[in-house]
């Protein structure tokens, strides 16, 4: 057949021809470009009519200015670059620490009875308090350093490890410790080669909620205590009233965060091979 | 109601040694003092299929358990060739209703598992021949090194009778092996179930909710009834073998079908 349109009255058969909708034919790129323009449009307007405070919310330009200025700073390896880098460690360290706790928290809970009857009501307990309102203490035992903001971060990020590490513990069906059961499989192998496989899906998540989670009590711990981190820089330019440098450096940090997310989504994929209900077009 | 009459006063002849000897076994729940099992006396020969069946909460769950030697007895003599079951066993082979193959792990990892878990990767590396073997008896050679997520519900329960058999059981405890497949898909694993069981002479027992199954795989079906759980009759089956599906359309299995029937019944009107 050479005419496309002749499929449609071959034989004078109705054909009934699915239509795709509009959203569906565009490639995602193109639909996020595209929001993309309408919100700086919208931004612009908004600024250029005077419809907002210059100070409240600066126009596209002057952001795109401080942007580049930010930009051309932290790569000439300046003052900026050496805040990113402290932030970043501070990131790091935290994450760190809220692995290695909130991973042999949440085996200690997942695994034995004492740990699901006596110590996750208490981490139950810790969890529904806002562990930003701790950031004064922890200044208070640990000083205004780098260790202080570890500290806070590390704390925030602890929680979801340790729920998700437990929940997926459990997640080995019936059947499956059944059968290692009857295979005369120990504690340590049914953990190792049955839950802990069976539950990588669930800790992915916890770690890639805590990973937000990280960031949050880093920068928190640093507009509450100083140092010398991007915090730090943010806090500065605000109460300055430098609201389009605010926004570059919030730009800056978020690839950061965005880092870190990834890495961890990477691992996923890497290690959570044969999970199929997790792979990149899902938000999750 | 009628008084039902044993359909058949053949008694189990004995025509091989036995392999499993149950008596005067009982188990009560201390948690609950729920009696599960009472008086039960069953006795396995070689090579020989046996069903039991019987409505939700007959107790037939715990007695596969205490066989397996996943769950102690509170009473009673439970010996598997010769040797007290007292848990879990290479010499025991279990296939749950679930094929519970590990996603992570290809078709013929999964069915060296048990050897793995025992002996050591080693070991398991060694037992990759007797495997292939094993998925040639169930045809499903192409299929050893995919992974389990790209098999189909009665390919993965085949890949779970390999993995059963992988340790050369004495015995084979099925646990409603099939009832999360189609019906289609289960009657041609039934038929192939009563295949790989005759070629190898396996000794073997089946907790089923089904009646057609049963009676088209076993040479005895034990009723159980609950409350506490205990066996009504132990029904020997005397369709000749091999059997096939068309068998459903007999007389004789209708009969039995229907003497099954009415056991059951009788229960759920009292």
């Amino acid at each position: 057949m050479t005419d496309a349109t002749r499929i449609n009255d071959s034989g004078g058969d109705t054909v009934w021809v699915e239509h795709e909708a509009l959203i569906d034919r565009i490639p995602r790129s193109v639909a996020m470009i595209f929001l993309f323009v309408v919100v700086v449009g919208i931004w612009d307007l908004v600024t250029r009519m005077g419809w907002v405070n210059a100070i409240i919310l600066p126009t596209p330009a002057e952001t795109l200015a401080d942007l580049i200025f930010v930009g051309k700073n932290l790569i000439a390896g300046e003052y900026m670059l050496k805040a990113l880098w402290t932030t970043t460690l501070t990131v790091f360290y935290g994450f760190l620490i809220a692995v290695s706790i909130g991973f042999s928290l949440g085996v200690l809970v997942g695994e034995t009875k004492f740990g699901e009857r006596a110590v996750m009501p208490y981490l139950v307990a810790i969890d529904a308090m806002p562990k930003v309102a701790f950031a004064p203490l922890f200044i208070a035992w640990l000083g205004f350093d780098i260790a202080s903001k570890v500290a806070l971060a590390a704390f925030i990020a602890t929680f979801p490890i340790v729920v998700a590490t437990a929940a997926g513990l459990y997640a080995a069906s019936e059947n499956e410790r059944m059968l290692f059961k009857s295979m005369g499989a120990s504690r340590m192998q049914t953990l190792l080669r049955l839950k802990l496989p069976t539950g990588l899906p669930y800790i992915f998540t916890g770690l890639k909620i805590a990973s937000v989670g990280v960031m949050a009590g880093a920068i928190t711990g640093e507009f509450l205590g100083g140092g010398k981190g991007f915090g730090a820089l943010i806090r500065q330019s605000a109460s300055q009233l430098d609201t389009p440098r605010v926004f570059a450096l919030i730009l800056y940090l978020s690839l950061l965060g965005l880092a870190l997310y990834f890495t961890v989504a990477w691992a996923q994929r890497r290690f959570v091979f044969w999970n199929k209900s997790d792979r990149p077009g899902g938000v999750a | 109601m009628a008084e039902i009459q044993p359909l058949s006063l053949q008694p189990a002849a004995p025509d091989a040694r036995p392999v499993y000897e149950i008596e005067r076994l009982s188990k009560t729940y201390a948690r609950n003092r729920l009696v599960a099992l009472e008086d039960v006396n069953i006795t396995i020969h070689k090579g020989e299929f046996v069903s039991v069946i019987g409505s939700s909460g007959c107790g037939k769950s715990t007695l596969l358990k205490i066989m397996a030697g996943l769950m102690p007895p509170t009473a009673g003599r439970v010996v598997l060739e010769g040797k007290p079951v007292v848990g879990p066993r290479p010499d025991i082979g279990m296939m749950f209703q679930q094929a519970t193959l590990l996603p992570w792990k290809t078709t013929i990892e999964n069915i060296t598992l048990p050897i793995e878990i025992r002996e050591g990767r080693g070991a398991a590396q060694n037992a990759r021949e007797k495997a292939l073997e094993l998925l040639q008896l169930v045809g499903l050679s192409d299929f050893s090194n995919v992974y389990p997520g790209e098999l189909s519900g009665g390919m993965a329960q085949r890949a779970s009778i390999c993995r059963m058999l992988v340790s050369d059981p004495a015995m084979l405890l099925l646990d409603e092996p099939f009832s999360a497949l189609d019906e289609l898909t289960r009657d041609f694993m039934n038929m192939e179930l009563q295949r790989i069981c005759s070629e190898r002479r396996a000794t073997t027992f089946l907790v089923t909710h089904s009646l057609a199954e049963a009676v088209i795989l076993s040479d005895r079906i034990l009723v159980m009834k609950a409350r506490p759980g205990h066996i009504v009759e132990d029904i020997r089956i005397d369709l000749p073998r091999p059997r096939t599906l068309e068998m459903i359309n007999t007389p004789r299995f209708g009969e039995i079908v229907a003497h099954i029937r009415d056991l059951l019944g009788k229960e759920a009107s009292e």
